[in-house]
């Protein structure tokens, strides 16, 4: 065993971070090492083991500081007791230090509690329940290699398919809608799967508060508020990305602070192990959803706050400061890029078959996936008069410029034939190329090929109406601001007003147009506006399809840019369209730009009810995930209102407090170090977390989607955590204040154990939200959740 | 070596009476010339022609209306921001005598006669002129010197989007004055804080500090971002007070409750009193009132409260009365019902009930009439003494002139399916029974046992077999049910929510006992006499909430732009057209200011990073008061550029040029400080500096050249031919209109 160390005044709080960073060459060599080393082996969970930058917290009474090395190994299994008990003497505040093996005891505990909590009746219900409807469908697709569209990355949907292929599901269920019945269909697979990372929360925050705080009772509270909270519960137990994203996104703030306390030995193995997990952890959590960003924030500002302090440490030199930012920047830079990149090659290589999703993509994507019908065909590549075209719209989901045998109604615009954007493929989809002033028949195979050059004046021929493409100053149907778009003229006969001039972005006069890969914008000769779709659906007399319109405002827009797509002419030579396949570079970002386009697409329609971010801390109001009637087995995503509302109430504290302190030390007051100790777990502990939620839950405030409930989870974990921290040091520093060591022992561990019994009972009555009521409904007496409806907008 | 304070007196007379005669009298004036020199440059540059064009202009066609409504004393709602810049327009027009008889309906229009064009475009001039003062002083206090005050004040002078934007009667240059005020006046405060704290003139410049930043921010809700920025400086001013130990306890809390006083409660006190002017103002009812509640349009002269006038004020049974649904969206309407029936089968196959439609219709009729029935008695007039209805009691709705019972039943709604068909129930005697009898939930009640009040109460209607709410679903139903709004029985109630909010708008106890009788009772027109008064609060709440929430529909305008075009200043705004010489007004800014500016931030991040990362490894370039000047003026300037211009990124709404104004004049004001910089701590030499001082002059000169190639746009005169209209289209993007030939 390491010798008790000399004693050392402490430092002041203001030097405290710079005397106790000690370059590592020097730390390496120091004589403690090998003693270390050795217990690090024999600890079971030996990591908690490295003496940390940060002393020991717990409220050390003056004569401990002598030991202050040594009681920072306090946790360590193995710590001989002469170094804790003997010292404590009367008058001393009281110090929670658990004996040597409860801390591995308490995380088995912990975890073993978690796992029996998230894993109790897995099974139930035997239906398709909430969002399972699309994630386990997904699933499928990944199983069954089809495309398919989503507005989330894919990395939570590839492991959810990969659990539910090892498991033995093998993606026929349809997961059409929720309350569908799985029958035979093995879903436990895909359950269990999210459930065991819902599980893995609990151990992770009470690592991550322990490390911080380094107090045993504050882990132990925030893994008892996040075991028995039935919000978390409930999002573990289906098949959903939220557990998978809490996953990485916990797994990347334990590993930040498990690095952060290595920084005393910087470059050593552990070091090295727990930076490039959180670079691991980061990749991970953006995989799954974009809010993993939040987290990629956090830990950015951590690793910046970090950098500035090594930047001022002037021992340190600047090759060394260079390497560790270097180290940084392949750990939490490169790492997570090089992960991300490959999650998104797996998903383009697993899906290649043509499926639901392929319509939102561009036409040079869709000639990448099997079945569709694009896929190996060979098109002629430069437009020439007399080519049978389609155009695609370029805005996501754009359609294809569209016209049939129908009028404009009586009072929209002229009566004229109605020109759409329809989403299918169909003959009335195809459009004629012909000059704009002579109308010989250009099928004649005798006359020459003539190209479409950027900058010509065309005419569009309708192909089974032979009618032109038009446009005149009337109001067009939905968007009263631009000009109404028509068929206009009897076979290809009309007037000046169907003339287009065509450009592709970014060319010279002259240069050909080429299919699928060419950007092009029609511009009206006679009006000078831009043919573009406007996104709006048309009523029923325009059988619903999207509206066609001319608009004034020349903005590069993908609303009014188009593409060819299919092409005809019998005179020119075919070429495979292998040779236009994209680049894996632009298949990323063509599926990124798709993505993001998706999220801001997901805009709540008018007079709909929609969950608004100030609903979510106080637990106002919760998400159904099975059932609604008396007689179905009701499940209802509700956090635990008593441990919600301690969470609430404890931001505000939180608040009051570290204003209290932050003052005090600017004020100069003195503090005994106790109570310094307790003002830097509160300030720097705290601020970490504080940190953390406001990151995950205030960007929400200006998102304009539609927003859930369930988006308040990741913030909520951190909440949880401060609740752990700031209670901790709340009643420690209460406890400080009463002389004798018994009272104030007892007001300790009368007040943690006065929280936790308040947890259980609270759980005890609402764990049948988590794991299904059946019978009447709460505003029934005879039910068993009756007079447990306190709020009127809980619907269980 | 400047010093302000004019007709300071010097007179020495003062222990007895009649001293002044033996003794001159004396007075000694310092007059810094070179502000009242760029004072009379600005008004000179913003009051120049100022009735040219006398025509409206870009959005005075706008503001205009509203200026016209305040001289009628017509209540309206504008939710592009709080009162106060419409009301110092109108007060424009009040001096000018305007009597606000003008239609204003397009841009160009020529103004008549009585239109007070000069005072009406006065008081944004001024503010306009004002700024160039403001800057000069704000360097100044920033401890920079004359020269780089002068070269800041010129800057704001030559700025041609500045001058334009002034020149109207537009709201951008009331806005920067007041934020410009905002900020001197806490420089000023902050400068007398190390020695005179708690004087005189302390008061007035944080009292002024606050008083301007609520001016800001009543003009329009962008001075929020000024506001911001000037408390956190004041926070963190006062965070470093709290660390001086010298300062005692006690004075430490009076400097806070000072600042607490001036920069929170004094405007948010303000803000109130706009309100409350504006609403003292407009009493009459006019075409707004319909965004508003019943209650407090009933609070307006005309309109409703002239039909509400007198009604009683509790609804028993009997009660004859018309719901109108409380969301207004997306229209005001009135639960309704008519005699036709809902189609058999809808176009794509469903059924339906068949029986009597319930809509919700946006104009007032006599088919909005309801009954309030007892289901337990028949008569359907008010009894006597009435039997007020209370929350929790159930009811049953007679439709007054087909009296039919409302009804909604497990049939899907016609174009909500997944919600309730709501009828007026026909009995076809095919086992569908009637269904209707419904609780009264008043939402807004303040006990259980409140009446059902006229107006003033927002009720839900459960149905009580199926314990749906009878809700306003916001589509409007195709032919057969003549575009009216759908009602329906929403199930799945989530929440509260407006749509679901009924209150009684009309109403009168029913007398009549026979049909016939009734019919024409609902035919004549309520009257009787007491009115409706609201608290000042319950309105500016309603008020408050209505402007923020309020949303036109996404408007595409032809000069929108991104805010990413305003920093490179890609796009411009054409304000004015003459409709024959071709003379024209456009929204663009000094092309050599906007570049330079763009070039001092840039300069301005690099040189603080490069000090910073330097300055944290112990090296120290330049002097550590030096060091404190730069960032104090960094904060100001480009911490005001970077609050009014980020946050853009974040919105939604249709975006022009002009809202990039307030950021570009601190990123004007960086130009001086980064330039002194230069010259003070970059050029070591005595070569080096007179070179770097040529320079300036040179640049200088080039900004003064752009401001006068360009002020024939800037002020809309002479008219250009199209060779030189052409000719001045520097960027492609730039839309200057050149007529065909």
């Amino acid at each position: 065993m390491a010798p008790p160390s000399p004693p050392a005044p402490l430092p002041p709080a203001g030097r405290a971070r710079s005397q106790r960073r000690v370059p590592w060459r020097r730390r390496r060599s120091s004589p403690s090492r090998p003693a270390l080393r050795a217990r690090r082996l024999r600890a079971p969970h030996g990591r908690d083991c490295i003496p940390r930058r940060a002393p020991r917290p717990a409220a050390l009474r003056p004569s401990m500081r002598r030991a202050r090395r040594g009681a920072a190994r306090g946790g360590c299994p193995r710590m001989p007791p002469r170094q804790r008990e003997p010292r404590r003497g009367p008058g001393a505040p009281p110090r929670p230090a658990p004996p040597a093996a409860t801390r591995p005891a308490a995380l088995a505990l912990v975890t073993l509690l978690s796992f029996a909590s998230r894993f109790h009746r897995l099974r139930e219900p035997p239906h398709v329940c909430w969002d399972e409807t699309h994630f386990g469908k997904m699933g499928s697709y990944y199983i069954n290699r089809t495309f398919f569209f989503d507005v989330h990355p894919p990395l939570g949907k590839m492991l959810i398919g990969l659990a539910g292929y090892l498991s033995g599901y093998d993606g026929t269920f349809p997961f059409q809608k929720p309350g569908d019945r799985y029958e035979q269909h093995n879903y436990v697979g895909m359950r269990g799967f999210c459930a065991f990372l819902g599980s893995c929360l609990v151990p992770f925050a009470y690592l991550t508060v322990l490390e911080l705080s380094k107090s045993l009772p504050a882990a132990l509270l925030t893994a008892f508020i996040l075991i028995f909270d039935t919000g978390c519960i409930t999002l573990s137990q289906y098949i959903l990305l939220d557990p998978i994203l809490m996953f990485f996104l916990m797994g990347a703030v334990l590993s930040m602070v498990k690095c952060n306390s290595c920084a005393d030995r910087p470059f050593s193995a552990s070091w090295w192990f727990w930076l490039s997990l959180t670079g691991v952890s980061l990749a991970g959590a953006m995989g799954v959803k974009f809010v993993g960003l939040f987290v990629v924030l956090l830990v950015g500002l951590n690793t910046i706050y970090d950098l500035w302090d090594l930047l001022g440490n002037l021992s340190l030199s600047l090759v060394m400061f260079g390497k560790h930012l270097l180290a940084r920047v392949l750990c939490l830079i490169f790492l997570p890029l090089a992960l991300y990149t490959a999650m998104f090659a797996v998903h383009f290589a697993v899906l290649n078959r043509s499926g639901p999703g392929d319509g939102f993509f561009s036409s040079a994507f869709q000639s990448q996936l099997i079945g569709n019908n694009l896929h190996n065909v060979s098109v002629p590549e430069h437009l020439a008069y007399g080519s049978v075209v389609t155009m695609k719209n370029l805005r996501m989901a754009g359609g294809y410029l569209h016209s049939h045998w129908h009028l404009y109604p009586e009072g929209v615009g002229a009566r004229q034939q109605q020109v759409t954007a329809y989403l299918h493929k169909d003959l009335n989809n195809l459009w004629i190329i012909k000059k704009h002033d002579s109308d010989t028949d250009l099928s004649d195979p005798s006359s020459p090929v003539e190209f479409v050059r950027h900058g010509d004046i065309i005419r569009l021929e309708h192909k089974e109406t032979s009618r032109n493409l038009h446009s005149h100053q009337h109001e067009a149907p939905l968007t009263r601001k631009h000009f109404q778009v028509t068929g206009y003229g009897i076979n290809g006969t009309g007037d000046s007003n169907d003339f287009w001039r065509i450009e592709v972005v970014g060319r010279r006069t002259g240069q050909l147009i080429k299919v699928l890969r060419s950007q092009v914008r029609l511009t009206h000769v006679a009006t000078g506006c831009v043919l573009g779709s406007s996104g709006k659906t048309l009523p029923k007399w325009g059988w619903e399809q999207v509206e066609v319109t001319c608009t004034p405002y020349l903005k590069e827009t993908p609303n009014s840019l188009w593409n060819f797509e299919d092409h005809i002419n019998p005179k020119l030579p075919n070429i495979s369209l292998d040779v236009l396949k994209p680049s894996f570079a632009e298949i990323l970002l063509e599926s990124h730009m798709v993505m993001i386009r998706g999220n801001s697409g997901l805009k709540p329609k008018d007079n709909e009810v929609t969950s608004k971010p100030w609903h979510w801390p106080i637990n106002y109001q919760g998400l159904r995930f099975s059932g609604v009637n008396e007689t179905d087995y009701r499940v209802y995503l509700l956090g635990n209102p008593v441990i919600w509302w301690l969470n609430l109430v404890t931001i505000g504290l939180y608040l009051l407090i570290t204003v209290a302190t932050a003052v005090a030390l600017k004020r100069g007051v003195q503090l005994t170090s106790e109570l310094k100790e307790l003002s830097r777990v509160v300030l720097h502990a705290g601020g970490q977390i504080t940190l953390g939620w406001l990151l995950h839950y205030l960007p929400f405030f200006m998102m304009g989607r539609v927003l859930y409930f369930h988006h308040y989870f990741p913030a909520m974990l951190f909440s949880s955590m401060l609740t752990g921290i700031t209670w901790d040091a709340l009643l420690k520093f209460c406890a400080g204040f009463l002389s004798p060591s018994t009272t104030a022992r007892k007001v300790y561990g009368g007040g943690f154990l006065a929280l936790v019994l308040l947890i259980l009972y609270s759980f005890y009555l609402f764990h049948p939200l988590s794991y299904g009521m059946i019978g009447p409904m709460a505003s029934h007496p005879s039910s068993p959740m009756a007079g447990l409806r306190w709020m009127d907008s809980w619907e269980f | 070596e400047l010093k302000r304070g004019t007709g300071r007196g010097g007179g020495a007379a003062s222990d007895r009476m009649l001293g002044f005669l033996k003794e001159p009298v004396v007075v000694t004036a310092k007059i810094n010339v070179s502000l009242v020199a760029l004072t009379v440059m600005g008004l000179m540059s913003r009051l120049w022609r100022l009735c040219y064009p006398r025509a409206v202009v870009f959005d005075e066609v706008y503001y205009g209306q509203f200026v016209s409504l305040y001289m009628k004393r017509i209540f309206f709602v504008d939710d592009s921001g709080p009162p106060f810049g419409h009301m110092l327009l109108a007060l424009g027009g009040y001096l000018g005598g305007f009597d606000g008889n003008f239609l204003w309906n397009r841009i160009g229009a020529e103004y008549s006669i009585n239109v007070p064009v000069w005072t009406l475009r006065l008081l944004p001039a001024l503010a306009g002129a004002l700024c160039v003062p403001l800057a000069y002083q704000i360097l100044a206090e920033l401890h920079f010197s004359h020269c780089a005050a002068l070269g800041a004040a010129l800057l704001i002078l030559l700025e041609n989007s500045l001058i334009t934007q002034s020149r109207f009667m537009l709201l951008e240059s009331i806005l920067i004055f007041f934020i410009l005020l905002a900020v001197l006046s806490y420089l000023k405060f902050y400068n007398l804080q190390k020695h005179s704290s708690f004087s005189g003139s302390w008061w007035f410049w944080l009292l002024l500090t606050g008083v301007a930043c609520s001016c800001a921010v009543g003009v329009k809700y962008m001075g929020l971002f000024t506001y911001m920025l000037l408390l956190a400086t004041a926070g963190l001013h006062f965070w470093h007070m709290i660390g001086d130990q010298n300062l005692s306890n006690v004075s430490l809390l009076c400097h806070f409750l000072a600042r607490a006083l001036a920069l929170i409660i004094i405007p948010m006190g303000l803000y109130l009193s706009f309100f409350y002017v504006h609403l003292a103002l407009l009493y009459r009812s006019g075409p707004h009132d319909q965004i508003m509640t019943s209650a407090f349009q009933a609070s307006l002269e005309g309109g409703l409260a002239r039909i509400t006038q007198g009604q009683p004020l509790e609804v028993a049974y009997g009660s004859q009365i018309t719901l109108r649904n409380v969301l207004g969206k997306p229209m005001q309407c009135w639960l309704h019902s008519h005699t036709n029936t809902y189609p058999i089968r809808y176009e794509n196959g469903r059924g339906s009930s068949h029986q009597q439609q319930v809509t919700c219709y946006p104009f007032k009729d006599v088919n909005n009439w309801w009954i309030v029935k007892d289901p337990g008695m028949q008569q359907l007039v008010v009894s006597n003494p009435p039997r007020p209805v209370r929350h929790g009691h159930i009811v049953q709705l007679v439709h007054g002139i087909t009296t039919r019972y409302l009804n909604t039943h497990d049939v899907a709604a016609p174009l909500s399916p997944h919600s309730q068909e709501v009828s007026c129930y026909i009995d076809y005697n095919i086992s569908m029974p009637a269904q209707n009898l419904w609780r009264v939930e008043i939402v807004n009640r303040e006990s259980d046992t409140d009446v059902w009040k006229t107006i003033l109460s927002e009720v839900r209607f459960v149905h009580v077999n199926t314990s749906a709410v009878l809700k306003l679903s916001g589509a409007s139903l195709p032919e057969w049910g003549y575009r009216q709004l759908e009602v329906v029985g929403e199930k799945l109630s989530k929440g509260y929510h407006q749509s679901m909010l009924w209150n009684v708008e009309e109403h009168r106890y029913g007398k009549s006992q026979e049909q016939k009788e009734r019919e024409v009772e609902l035919h004549s027109p309520t009257q009787m006499d007491i009115s409706k008064n609201l608290s000042f609060m319950a309105k500016f709440t309603e008020l408050q909430w209505k402007i923020l929430t309020l949303k036109n529909e996404d408007t595409e305008h032809k000069y929108s732009s991104s805010a990413l075009d305003w920093i490179t200043m890609d796009t411009n705004i054409a304000y004015w057209l003459h409709p024959t010489s071709g003379a024209q007004i456009h929204l663009l800014g000094n092309v050599a200011t906007w570049a330079s500016a763009n070039a001092a931030a840039l300069l301005y991040l690099c040189l603080s990073l490069w000090y910073l990362l330097r300055r944290r490894r112990r090296i120290y370039d330049i002097p550590e008061d030096a060091w404190q000047l730069w960032m104090a003026a960094g904060g100001i300037c480009g911490g005001g550029w970077a609050v009014n211009y980020l946050p853009f990124f974040l919105m939604e709404k249709t975006l022009f040029l002009y809202h990039y104004l307030p950021a570009v004049t601190f990123q004007i004001l960086l130009i001086p400080v980064v330039l002194q910089h230069l010259s003070d701590h970059l050029c070591r030499s005595v070569l080096l500096k007179s070179m770097f001082s040529a320079l300036v002059v040179a640049w200088f000169s080039w900004v003064y050249f752009v401001y006068c190639t360009f002020s024939p746009l800037t002020y809309g005169q002479p008219a250009l031919a199209p060779a030189e209209l052409r000719a001045l289209r520097w960027k492609d993007t730039w839309n200057i209109l050149i007529r065909k030939q």
